[in-house]
């Protein structure tokens, strides 16, 4: 084991672990726990290291390419760390004929992000653009972590940063 | 009462009749509410029954395929010894298209009630409600009706006191358009990529873990309830046109327009008294220009096709589109129809799994294409070449992400050419006046290149 590994603090164990075994038994496969799986860690450390990929991997019987394979698919789990609070501002059609891309410079230009998924040098915040998120009729939708704001103008975006501990 | 806006007047609302109120959210609200008579009814009956009473109601998926439900519970065959699998597709990802998402947040023990009668009649003892990861609050909504559910012996191991087993659980996806495509959800369940399979073989042969599955839409799965408690002939009454389309459906509506948000109306219904009756209508000073009425997947429609449809499966198609998901999309005189449809094909190209050439390929190479022609340095041949690529893209994939990707581009094309010619000619971009540079277009195309 590489001294990298050895510093590495498992997440499944405990209660964690236990949840994991919970959540198993609704599946017939134990690699269907698979994405959940990857949730706890993301919820657990903010982001989905290489660790934490092969600790998933050896927990679930898949080997850490196979895990890593399905991580890269998708769009939410972090590779990376990112900013203590995840901005994902909605672009896609319906949004952007309702003035959208105002809203991403909006947020670029309130929280310090030289650029999109740059997180600020504070290290509060990261801005991305999303694909719809499915809020269409709330132009513009914005989400900050696993909050979902609805009809976000840029002139809300300093309140609503304000509002953000 | 309807949400975000209060309902209308013309509006039928079954299935939204509770959006918006808080305590319908509840158990014991939801009771209040008639919530659970259903489930209760349908455990007296034989699976076979249910299929049956469905059928005869006329009810179709609404998630965009429009398959009659009845005959697709029917390819299901209880007793074969096999599990069985129900599936509840909640991966709401198609732009333009947000009435699930309401659905679960106002009133999550309808889906919880739909979905366990669903899984009695395939034959299942197992339902798995697949939740797109970003809907975190109709995710939570879930979660808690279920749990209630779960602690009054709805569901479980004895669920209503009848003996049977009926499992309901949710399923958070992670980020993936493409895991709303029923055989990639089925993989992304699994534990895999969201590759969608080829068929068949068919879910209903061997789907979620190889095994015998339904999948059906949020929407299509909060309506059965309805159908046992007020029958079959009830549903199939609430028809205004072709009687293959029976039954109320929940639009969505959104992008410029005055009252956006979810209407439920009788299939059937004009488009043209939805668009400026029930949502208001353009904004003040504005103009329609084109709808897309089913989501980002199929085509756009002009002003005229839109006002002269009937809003069911057949009208959709008969005005050349489809119905879809029933996410109404609404682009007004402001709007660049090119820069519209770019970025509706650079969404296609982000979400596409990459596993087909023509897709991989396609929807980039498309998007590419048009940026460099809404940029101003487009050329009468890239006109060509989108179609010809769009031919390449349709009718030759795994799934239909590519086909879906091609509808705007050639529906835009064939409808709004003279945008895309005015900005290869230099002119100012296509915000201006339909009309006038409709005028000029036959000139340009003929001067051009063939259409």
């Amino acid at each position: 084991m590489s001294a990298h590994t050895e510093s590495y603090a498992p997440v499944f164990v405990g209660k964690r672990k236990d949840e994991l075994a919970a959540l198993l038994t609704r599946y017939p496969t134990k690699m269907a726990g698979l994405l959940p799986a990857l949730w706890m860690v993301q919820q657990d450390r903010g982001w989905v290291s290489e660790q934490a990929m092969t600790e998933v991997a050896s927990v679930l019987e898949l080997t850490p390419a196979y895990v890593k394979g399905v991580v890269s698919f998708y769009t939410m789990y972090h590779q990376h760390p990112v900013g203590r609070h995840f901005i994902q501002v909605c672009t896609t059609s319906p949004c952007l004929c309702n003035g959208a891309d105002k809203v991403v410079n909006a947020f670029l230009e309130h929280t310090g992000c030289k650029e999109l998924g740059i997180t600020s040098a504070d290290g509060k915040y990261t801005v991305i653009e999303v694909e719809c998120l499915g809020a269409c009729g709330f132009s513009t939708p914005v989400q900050i972590n696993a909050d979902t704001i609805e009809n976000v103008t840029p002139d809300k975006v300093p309140v609503i940063l304000a509002g953000l501990k | 009462m309807g949400y975000p806006q209060k309902s209308h007047p013309r509006e039928t609302p079954v299935l939204s009749k509770h959006f918006g109120e808080g305590e319908s959210r509840s158990l014991d609200g939801w009771k209040k509410r008639g919530g659970y008579k259903a489930l209760e009814l349908a455990l007296q009956m034989t699976p076979a029954q249910i299929v049956d009473i469905v059928k005869a109601s006329g009810l179709r998926g609404r998630g965009g395929a429009g398959f009659p439900t009845g005959v697709k519970w029917s390819f299901m065959k209880p007793g074969d010894g096999k599990p069985h699998y129900l599936l509840c597709n909640a991966d709401e990802s198609e732009p333009g298209t947000f009435k699930d998402r309401e659905i679960m947040r106002w009133t999550p023990h309808a889906l919880v009630e739909g979905c366990a009668i669903g899984a009695y009649a395939i034959g299942a003892e197992t339902s798995f409600i697949y939740i797109r990861g970003e809907f975190q609050e109709p995710i939570d909504r879930m979660e808690a009706a279920l749990k209630e559910a779960y602690a009054a012996n709805i569901l479980g191991k004895n669920a209503m006191g009848t003996g049977k087993t009926i499992n309901v659980y949710v399923h958070k996806g992670a980020g993936a358009y493409i895991c709303g495509e029923e055989t990639a959800l089925m993989e992304s369940l699994e534990g895999k990529r969201g590759n969608p399979r080829i068929k068949p073989p068919f879910p209903a042969v061997s789907g979620a873990f190889g095994q015998p599955t339904t999948i059906n839409n949020v929407e299509t799965l909060v309506a059965v309830p309805h159908i046992l408690v007020n029958g079959a002939e009830w549903y199939k009454a609430m028809c205004l046109s072709n009687p293959k389309s029976t039954g109320t459906k929940l639009f969505s509506v959104c992008g410029n327009i005055s009252k956006p948000g979810n209407y439920e109306i009788v299939l059937g219904f004009p488009f043209k008294d939805f668009l400026y009756d029930l949502c208001g209508g353009p904004t003040a000073g504005r103009r329609f220009k084109a709808i897309i009425p089913g989501g980002a997947s199929v085509p756009i429609q002009t002003v005229e096709e839109a006002e002269a449809t009937l809003m069911d499966y057949e009208g959709f198609v008969a005005q050349g589109t489809m119905l879809g998901s029933g996410g109404v999309i609404v682009f007004d005189d402001t709007q660049s129809i090119p820069r519209q449809v770019a970025r509706l094909t650079r969404f296609f190209a982000h979400e596409s799994c990459g596993q087909c050439t023509q897709c991989r390929e396609g929807t980039s190479w498309t998007t590419r294409i048009l940026d460099r022609i809404v940029a101003g340095n487009g050329t009468y041949e890239d006109l060509d070449t989108l179609l010809e690529m769009a031919e390449n893209m349709t009718g030759k994939t795994i799934c239909v992400l590519s086909d879906s990707c091609a509808a705007p581009v050639v529906s835009g094309l064939q409808k709004f050419r003279h945008e895309f010619e005015a900005l290869i000619t230099g002119k100012r971009s296509s915000t201006v006046a339909g009309s006038q540079l409709a005028a000029g277009s036959s000139k340009l195309t003929a001067a051009g290149t063939a259409a």
